[in-house]
């Protein structure tokens, strides 16, 4: 067992070593997220055979392989569905769901905010590079306006998605948003997240230098992450102010929380269910 | 609760035998004529410690399933047609990451919306082939509410057993037919538990086969910390796409039905040995061929009647031997001719083979099949 001081903390006692190298690009914000993550699970003393991390499809759905971990990699879109039935019928396990933009917010729209409805006791870590990066570079929900992919050739004429906001309107009961530039920052917003005892809802603002950065000219890894923290979202349709779901100042760190009951608690305390547990 | 003569709900009866064969989770979506499945689990299952929830969509309600089976919990969901095509994405999952787990899919008229108070029977090839890619399909096919309470439970062990999605097919009549039995007390049948892996094994593979092509599970917590994954996978857990391990890891996924058939083959093969006739029917649509036979046989015509109650595999020998004699084969079936296509598979063309198909949202009653034998048998 490793010593839990936070200083200890090791990525290779928490990773698959066996697996590197791994298949991410140079300058990837997505293996940030998951040191911030394995970090945060370290100052925590979760026993890795008591965490449970499930992930969908795409880049971000392959950071879940590399954990040393009980490790779900399901279908697109689905690890958030997956998940609620595999903390239901297992709640002594942490459940972590590593998502991207495009898996929670396009095609896993609805379990999203189902989940944040029904406040069971996930941390969803939903990693926004605005774009889809294993499918080669196609527009997302969170693809800034104007910016260009490879089905947008004449640039996005699509509004964002503030996944906080979502988040916020269907009820999570925790929801942060970081970006990779502070992995300390990062760490401890996780590491809240986890705390929490409900669906915490965390928004990684990672960046995609290969297939995206590239070709909007937005510079190396260095840049893209330090226009995150400026945020770098254009404002080409002038004064937003009044359109909630075009943001072009992204608020960072906790930017909700309440303790509103959890759902396992809330399923496990009806008297039904009091009394087996009673007959057992 | 066993001993006891009751009038059961079809759809209760599902529900009863599945919390006696030990599931403890369910997740569905409303959908007639399935619904009383999901209501009646909603009761029992927080009685016996277990958990129902009804998600958000079709999907959600599969994908939970798989999440909660591989979470070590004995786990089914209940839809129709339209739900069914839903779920076929986490069907495929299930059957990729050998997920143990149920789905009852109560047939109503399609495609689309179609009727959902009416019956049908056509999911059969649906519930084959309905999720992509080559996969094992176990699909059980029973034709009363005695016969849904036995076979929802065996139902659970081939899935436990077997490590595969299993897929229980009855049309909205016998969903919804009020039928009288007998509970049988659970000690009467024998229930299947999962097999975990050995703790110490040193050379241990989580998709390493046993003799049964079946590997053991490992359960979440613990401590052989594994990678589950829709991805094509070595026996590692991990994905590969090295030509001779997909090609082993694929054939291995299906020899799990070819391995063990002596477990998942069922059939009733009625009064066939001298038979010139052969009906071929399932579900409701082989109550109604009972009744045709028993009236042709009154007037002295032989009439066998085959029905497969595991409907995939196909009980292929089981058939050839039931038609060996007869001259002529009928295949009534609720849907434009699904079935019918397999009998001509199995039996060939040295045979006559007759269609019997209804679609307009009504059950195929005896005289109809009556007719049409009378007919065959003119000709």
């Amino acid at each position: 067992m490793n010593e839990m001081s936070p200083a200890s903390f090791e990525i290779r006692d928490y990773i698959r070593l066996d697996l590197m190298p791994h298949f991410m690009c140079p300058g990837c914000g997505h293996g940030i997220a998951m040191r911030a993550l394995l970090w945060a699970v370290h100052e925590h003393g979760i026993d890795k055979n008591d965490l449970a991390i499930v992930s969908g499809i795409g880049c971000s759905g392959r950071v879940g392989g590399y954990i040393d971990a009980n490790t779900f990699h399901v279908t697109h879109g689905r690890p958030l569905a997956f998940a609620t039935g595999l903390k239901l019928a297992r709640p002594d396990l942490t459940v972590v769901v590593i998502t991207g933009d495009g898996d929670c917010l396009a095609i896993g729209g609805n379990h999203l905010i189902h989940a944040c409805r029904r406040n069971l006791d996930i941390t969803c870590l939903m990693l926004n590079n605005e774009v889809y990066g294993m499918t080669g570079g196609q527009v997302s929900p969170t693809t800034s306006e104007t910016r260009l992919t490879t089905t947008t050739p004449a640039g996005n004429v699509e509004p964002v998605f503030d996944a906080c906001k979502l988040a916020e309107a269907a009820g999570a009961s925790f929801i942060g948003r970081e970006v990779t530039l502070q992995a300390p920052a990062l760490k401890n917003l996780i590491s809240k997240a986890i705390d929490h005892k409900g669906f915490s809802f965390v928004e990684v603002i990672s960046d995609c230098t290969e297939i995206y950065g590239r070709k909007n000219d937005l510079g190396e890894s260095p840049e893209m992450i330090l226009s995150q923290k400026a945020d770098m979202r254009p404002e080409a349709f002038g004064n937003v102010a009044d359109q909630p779901f075009r943001p072009n100042k992204l608020s960072t760190g906790v930017l909700a929380e309440n303790n509103r009951p959890e759902y396992g608690d809330v399923y496990r305390g009806q008297p039904a269910f009091r009394s087996a547990g009673e007959a057992k | 609760m066993g001993g006891e003569i009751q009038p059961l709900h079809g759809n209760h009866a599902c529900a009863l035998a599945a919390v006696a064969a030990g599931c403890r989770f369910f997740a569905g979506y409303p959908i007639t004529p399935s619904s009383e499945v999901a209501e009646r689990m909603s009761r029992e299952l927080p009685a016996v410690g277990g958990v129902f929830i009804q998600m958000e969509d079709e999907i959600a309600s599969m994908a939970a399933v798989v999440g909660a089976s591989l979470g070590g919990v004995k786990a089914m969901t209940a839809t129709s047609g339209p739900g069914f095509s839903l779920k076929q994405e986490n069907i495929g999952l299930a059957s990729m990451m050998e997920a143990p787990c149920v789905i009852i899919d109560v047939m109503r008229g399609g495609p689309s919306t179609g009727m959902p108070t009416r019956p049908a029977q056509g999911d059969i090839m649906q519930a084959r082939w309905g999720t992509h890619g080559d996969h094992p399909a176990v699909v059980i096919t029973p034709a009363s509410v005695k016969e849904i309470y036995e076979e929802t439970i065996r139902a659970f062990n081939l899935a436990e057993a077997l490590r595969v999605p299993v897929v229980i097919l009855y049309d909205q009549v016998i969903a919804h037919l009020l039928e009288s039995f007998i509970i049988p007390d659970i000690s009467e049948f024998e229930i299947v538990e999962r097999e975990y892996a050995a703790p110490d094994d040193e050379d241990f593979l989580p998709f390493a086969p046993d003799a049964r092509g079946v590997p053991p599970m490992v359960r979440p917590g613990d401590g052989r910390r594994i990678h589950t994954t829709g991805l094509t996978h070595a026996e590692t857990g991990f994905p590969t796409q090295d030509p001779e391990t997909v090609d082993r890891v694929a054939r291995r996924l299906l020899s799990k039905i070819d391995k063990n058939r002596d477990l998942i083959d069922k059939f009733e093969s009625l009064e066939t040995d001298d038979a010139e006739l052969l009906i071929v029917a399932f579900g409701i649509s082989a109550r109604a061929a009972r009744r045709a036979q028993r009236i042709l046989g009154d007037d002295g015509v032989k009439v066998g009647l085959f029905r497969p109650i595991t409907m995939w595999p196909f009980p292929e020998d089981q058939l050839r031997a039931a038609a060996a004699g007869a001259k002529a084969v009928l295949v009534p079936e609720m849907n434009a001719g699904q079935l019918v296509r397999e009998v001509e598979r199995v039996l060939g063309r040295d045979i006559e083979i007759v269609s019997l198909t209804k679609i307009d949202g009504e059950p195929i009653e005896p005289p109809a099949i009556v007719a049409r034998a009378r007919e065959m048998l003119a000709s």
